[in-house]
């Protein structure tokens, strides 16, 4: 099930507004998603907000406008789109922060030309429910009308969705490496790490 | 370390590859100096403690509280605090901090504020090291010729755990900013200027690298102010390679390098410039002197305009596109096409966040303030308690308050508008932070972002005010 967003630049307030930042993740964001678009401050029902419409309410898909997820660093816009059921979003760009925590966070974010996702938009407004899907193998969207479209994801990104690992233990096969670097690079600048060249930690 | 290359390099290549652990197909692992926490990073640290990993480096971490803090009341303490979520993240933060042992500059700590005055002010901030940031604007590290990058909580718990973190090589796009920029013309003036001009998605993919003699000519604040908007591009980053104005600004800081040590990191420093034949992927020259006062009208900072001109009308611009989101801003911001924007009355005055909160801010705004009284709800809140006491010192709480601006303390306050601190509905801001964006300071809040100064100006005459008016 995909949903239509045709609003270009809409900030991670807009997805997840700030208050409720503070919410640990998972179930906690199930209603958060769009809130203060979705509801009336008196927590009613937008009726044309279009998650609050069948079929979208329960969209796994959102197929959006440029700039999408642009502002503030903030995951708790991903975790939002996470705990609705949104699995995969496709625009025309991203902002960056916002593309970074999606991956991280095994929400796969597909970008597409502005006019492919256009007409995508165009296609779930005129038939509500068609169906179109996401393939993260084939690296392909295909509409509702089954036309494919390709998208570029980088390969260490999709082999890591694909395979379920997440970075740090990625980063765990770089020891060595990692060792070695910060034996290096303190050598060459001692400076950062001499005491009373940083503040003390905390007990 | 990798071999020298005989290629042109800009200021992005030399940091980038001093940094640099591996890649694997185009990501590389690069090694971050420090790490810049506040109380939002609760999901990094619920994921810490979930995974049972240790922090790999506590001394490269910072925990400053900033977002939650109160900014008036705070002598009575944490406990005081009557919203138990606001009290919560904080308590959260500093079991955290201390549970891992990271610095924390917590709200009672002498030098707490926001993390992005704070660093700096502390001679953290270093030209040549790759800052991260669970914050998207830790961009205004980049003022000081460093790497600097917000990421969201995923990457935090990473680097909490490596120190280090993937990222894929940005573009470059140099920005040149040449000429002398007019009396009362600041760098918030110039970013916004620049933003408008080339968009907020112009940014997307790469760092701006800012450059031109009005730059060289920046103090260090004004720099930051730079680098901190460079994300309201979609920049990853900002970029100032460092020059004597650095150098002078960092020496004899606390953390900065000391003695023998000085020397050598200033001998380093100097050679953390973009070669005069680097290849940059975008360039752009803009004239300072076209540069004016100005202030946002819309929803997004491309919505811009000189102070003394109208609020824009829809019909003017070419596309539907552009016609639907000139007239759905204008719809939410209560504005009428053809209002001169000097008639528009204010319902406050916020004069802070990471933007535009550092002594020189208050020095402007407090030159404006002394010249009459607030008519409307004037706050100013210091980016940080050292700025605060420098500030009193000066001289400038005293001018505020008899000028009838509220003095607070330090932290993001109604910039982010989370602790506490935010708009009522409908009510009308002139504030100097970095988001008109709808709903960023209060549920149907309605935000002008422009200078500290224009800010001052706008408490005294109730309404958004040309600053060359004051003299």
């Amino acid at each position: 099930m995909a949903a239509p967003f045709d609003t270009p630049s809409l900030d991670t307030n807009q997805i997840c507004p700030t208050r409720f930042n503070k919410r640990a993740k998972g179930v906690a964001f199930d209603t958060v998603l769009f809130h203060d678009l979705r509801f009336t401050p008196q927590g009613a029902e937008q009726p044309n907000f279009v998650l609050n419409r069948d079929p979208y309410r329960r969209a796994g898909i959102m197929v959006a406008e440029r700039n999408f997820g642009c502002g503030s660093s903030r995951e708790s816009a991903v975790y939002a789109l996470l705990a609705f059921g949104v699995r995969a979003l496709v625009a025309p760009s991203f902002g960056e922060i916002f593309y970074t925590n999606c991956l991280k966070n095994s929400l796969l974010p597909v970008v597409l030309d502005d006019a492919i996702c256009a007409r995508i938009r165009n296609q779930l407004h005129g038939s509500p429910g068609a169906k179109m899907t996401v393939d993260l193998q084939r690296q392909v969207v295909r509409d509702t009308t089954g036309a494919d479209h390709p998208f570029d994801i980088h390969p260490l990104r999709r082999q890591c969705l694909l395979d379920g690992l997440d970075d740090v233990s990625l980063t765990e096969r770089y020891a060595d490496a990692s060792v070695a670097f910060e034996r290096q690079y303190r050598q060459q600048f001692p400076w950062l790490t001499k005491p009373g060249n940083y503040p003390p930690g905390s007990s | 370390m990798k071999p020298t290359s005989h290629r042109p390099q800009t200021l992005l290549d030399k940091v980038w590859g001093r940094h640099q652990i591996t890649e694997v197909v185009g990501e590389y692992l690069l090694y971050s100096d420090y790490l810049l926490l506040h109380e939002g990073a609760r999901h990094a640290f619920d994921a810490m403690l979930a995974s049972g990993r240790t922090v790999h480096r506590p001394d490269q971490v910072l925990a400053c509280a900033d977002h939650y803090v109160q900014t008036h009341h705070r002598s009575s303490g944490v406990e005081a605090i009557a919203d138990l979520s606001v009290r919560g993240m904080l308590e959260r933060f500093e079991r955290n901090a201390k549970a891992f042992r990271l610095p924390y500059f917590g709200s009672s700590h002498p030098q707490q504020g926001i993390m992005h005055v704070v660093a700096p002010e502390l001679g953290l901030t270093q030209p040549g090291l790759l800052m991260v940031g669970a914050d998207s604007h830790t961009t205004t590290h980049g003022a000081f010729g460093c790497l600097a990058f917000g990421v969201g909580a995923s990457d935090a718990l990473h680097v909490l755990a490596t120190q280090s973190l993937w990222m894929r090589k940005p573009k470059i796009m140099r920005i040149s900013v040449e000429g002398a920029l007019s009396r009362h013309v600041t760098a918030k003036d110039v970013v916004l200027t620049l933003i408008t001009h080339i968009g907020a998605e112009a940014g997307i993919g790469h760092i701006i690298e800012f450059a031109g003699s009005a730059v060289r000519t920046m103090s260090m604040e004004g720099r930051m102010t730079l680098c901190n908007m460079a994300v309201e591009a979609g920049a990853l980053s900002g970029l100032v390679s460092p020059d004597q104005m650095t150098f002078d600004y960092l020496h004899g800081r606390q953390y900065a390098p000391k003695d023998a040590d000085w020397d050598q990191a200033v001998a380093y420093w100097k050679g953390l410039v973009s070669d005069p034949d680097a290849h940059y992927d975008h360039q752009i020259t803009v004239d300072a002197a076209s540069i004016a006062p100005s202030v946002t009208w819309g929803t997004h900072l491309h919505q811009t305009a000189v102070i003394d001109t109208v609020v824009p009308d829809p019909q003017n611009f070419a596309t539907g596109e552009a016609r639907d989101e000139v007239a759905s801003a204008l719809q939410y911001m209560g504005l009428t096409p053809g209002t001169p924007l000097t008639s528009i009355a204010i319902d406050r005055v916020f004069i802070g966040s990471c933007t535009n909160s550092r002594i020189e801010d208050l020095r402007a705004a407090a030159d404006i303030a002394r010249q009459g009284k607030a008519v409307v709800p004037a706050w100013v809140v210091p980016g940080s308690m050292t700025v605060k006491r420098q500030a009193e010192a000066e001289g400038l709480d005293r001018l505020f308050k008899e000028a009838g601006f509220e003095w607070h303390d330090a932290g993001c306050s109604m910039c982010t508008a989370i602790n506490g601190d935010h708009l009522a509905e409908g009510e009308r801001c002139a504030s100097t932070s970095n988001r008109n964006f709808v709903g960023r300071q209060g549920r149907n809040g309605r935000t002008h972002i422009l200078s500290p100064a224009m800010a001052a100006a706008a408490a005294l005459t109730g309404r958004l005010t040309d600053i060359r008016s004051f003299g």
